[in-house]
């Protein structure tokens, strides 16, 4: 499978990610090459091997609906570029919501 | 459709409803759901924040709620289920990525019943509540930037699915009102959609009548109130027909609801389609239920308000729209039984509840007993109409009966009666002669007598003595 130039662009606008020129033409060839590993996997027999979506066996991990501490406001802003009265501030954000 | 177009257009609604769950840690974390009115980002931890490295373990009592919301929703229950990433950016989302469900969801096909029809339910799941952008209002907020508070980030949330089933602006709103009223009888959510608690999105499209095809669909959404519902998709439904009757055609797109302005605009922004490359979450390992345990869930469930509302009826001989005003509101269905048990009568109980609390209904309710007697005063001619106000007020203030009704009687004693009724009518031969001329002018007289007792006169007995002597 090969991916397109616009299939990269695509994929470089849902990660967010800026390409330079030339650079679709390079990852373009690169994720090629990833799939067409992926691909191989194809090969093998799962016939009797049931669908699969963890790989740990565990089921029903669950907690209680009992409070924890949380933390302060100054701890939750600690790591952000920037604050302002108790909020994060972002780039201006005025399109719907995309959820 | 009540729209006045040319054409005769049938109006296709599917709804889509996000329920805040009435747990009190959040979705995957410990941190309390007791956020509103907090100061932001006060009520975050590293996994709620999306910080790396942290890990996520399902709140137990979220599943409960959805499995217990299922069932009353007539759903089946898959008894595999996992949760998946939802892949998009916004500043909201702090991990990049929405904790939901996608092809497994907990639960299917189920239907609620809506004024006497059945809308059928397309699946019900669970996932997390994003935080929240603050655009405006404040201040020091410029052009440029958006403020961003995580309180709400990974509150449990469940999104109801219906399918395209409702056929009016007015059955979008009866649908999220009967939701409103099953989800607090189960006690899932306060489900108040002022304080967001119930968020719900119309899916609006038009077709001419007889077609079976569906037509180009909107996605209304910023509806805070069930009128705000109500009028956002009439409003909808009026543009539609509009536009296709003006040869164009309807973009597929989300629409907001502007409540200063009354219409919907476009929100549409960038031109791709979305892609949010679900997968399965890694970090969270799936569910399956027992169905002992699912059984268990089943007979917890309370009477839900279909069947008292039938109840109320049938008992009571309430009439059905009465009984809907009742249970829409649980508590007020819950005062009126109390009351009935109280000897109070059906009938001046309900009309006493719908009429004077359910207007300005706000959560307080009067003791059932003081209310009971309040009622069983009125229909024993003990107080008119006036002084039960003023007892109930006094109720709902908090009083006993005996001090909310001290000093409260109605005059029905004949003879003090008629004396007052003389005064007026020799005070009065002005209306007296309007009287004379139109037997409907007995109103006047009738409230100058209530005035001159003070409030207290019996206004029934007033009527028959001033028409006694006016007819004469």
């Amino acid at each position: 499978m090969t991916l397109s130039r616009d299939q990269v662009r695509h994929v470089a606008l849902l990660a967010r990610l800026g390409l330079k020129d030339g650079e679709e033409d390079f990852y373009a060839e690169q994720l090629s090459h990833i799939l067409e590993h992926i691909d191989r996997l194809g090969q093998v027999d799962t016939e009797a091997i049931p669908p699969t979506a963890q790989v740990v066996e565990m089921r029903n991990v669950m907690r209680d609906d009992v409070i924890q501490p949380s933390l302060t406001q100054e701890e939750a802003l600690a790591n952000a570029p920037e604050a302002r009265d108790g909020f994060f501030v972002v780039k201006a954000i005025q399109d719907a919501d995309p959820g | 459709m009540s729209v006045d177009t040319k054409t005769d257009w049938e109006a296709v609604i599917g709804m889509e409803v996000h329920v805040q769950l009435a747990t009190r840690s959040k979705m995957f974390c410990g941190c309390s759901t007791d956020y509103l009115g907090q100061p932001p980002n006060t009520h975050t931890c590293p996994v709620c924040l999306g910080l790396p490295g942290s890990l996520p373990v399902i709140n137990r009592r979220a599943v409960e709620l959805l499995l217990t919301s299922a069932m009353a929703l007539n759903c089946e229950v898959q008894e595999f289920t996992k949760f998946d990433r939802k892949n998009y950016f916004y500043p909201d989302l702090p991990k990049g990525y929405q904790v939901s469900q996608y092809d497994l969801p907990m639960s299917r096909h189920g239907w609620i019943e809506v004024g006497g029809k059945r809308v059928r339910i397309t699946r019900v799941h669970l996932e997390e509540d994003t935080g929240k952008l603050v655009h405006a209002g404040d201040a020091l907020q410029s052009a440029e930037t958006s403020f961003v508070d995580l309180n709400r980030s990974g509150t449990p949330l469940m999104e109801i699915v219906s399918e395209p089933d409702l056929r009016s602006a007015t059955e979008a709103r009866d649908f999220a009102v009967e939701l409103r009223a099953l989800l607090r009888t189960i006690g899932a959510s306060e489900a108040d959609m002022e304080k967001g608690h119930l968020r719900a999105e119309a899916n609006v499209s038009i077709r001419p009548h007889g077609s079976d095809e569906l037509g180009v669909k909107t996605e209304l959404k910023n509806i805070n109130s069930f009128r705000a519902l109500q009028r956002a998709v009439d409003f909808e439904l009026r543009r539609q027909a509009e536009v296709l009757e003006s040869g164009g055609k309807v973009v597929q797109e989300t629409r907001g609801w502007s409540e200063p302005e009354q219409r919907t605009f476009s929100q549409r922004t960038k031109e791709f389609a979305q892609d949010y490359r679900y997968f399965p979450e890694p970090d969270l390992p799936p569910l399956s239920f027992e169905r002992a345990h699912l059984d268990a869930l089943a007979k917890e469930l309370p009477e839900l308000p279909a069947a008292r509302r039938a109840r109320l009826v049938a008992r009571h001989g309430l009439s059905a729209y009465d009984a809907a005003l009742l249970t829409a509101e649980a508590e007020l269905a819950t005062l009126f039984e109390q009351v009935v048990g109280h000897g109070a009568e059906a009938k001046p109980a309900a009309n006493w509840i719908i009429g004077e609390i359910l207007p300005a209904y706000s959560g307080s309710l009067p003791a059932a007993g003081g209310f009971a007697a309040l009622v069983k005063g009125i229909a024993a001619g003990t107080f008119n109409r006036e002084q039960g106000r003023t007892i109930l007020g006094r109720l709902l203030d908090g009083a006993g009966f005996e001090e909310a009704s001290a000093g409260l009687s109605q005059l029905s004693d004949q003879g003090e009666l008629a004396a007052i009724v003389d005064r007026v009518l020799v005070e009065n031969p002005k209306i007296v002669a309007d009287y004379r001329a139109n037997p409907s002018a007995i109103g006047p007289l009738v409230g100058l007598v209530m005035k001159a007792s003070g409030g207290t006169a019996n206004p029934g007995l007033a009527r028959e003595l001033l028409k006694d002597r006016l007819d004469r």
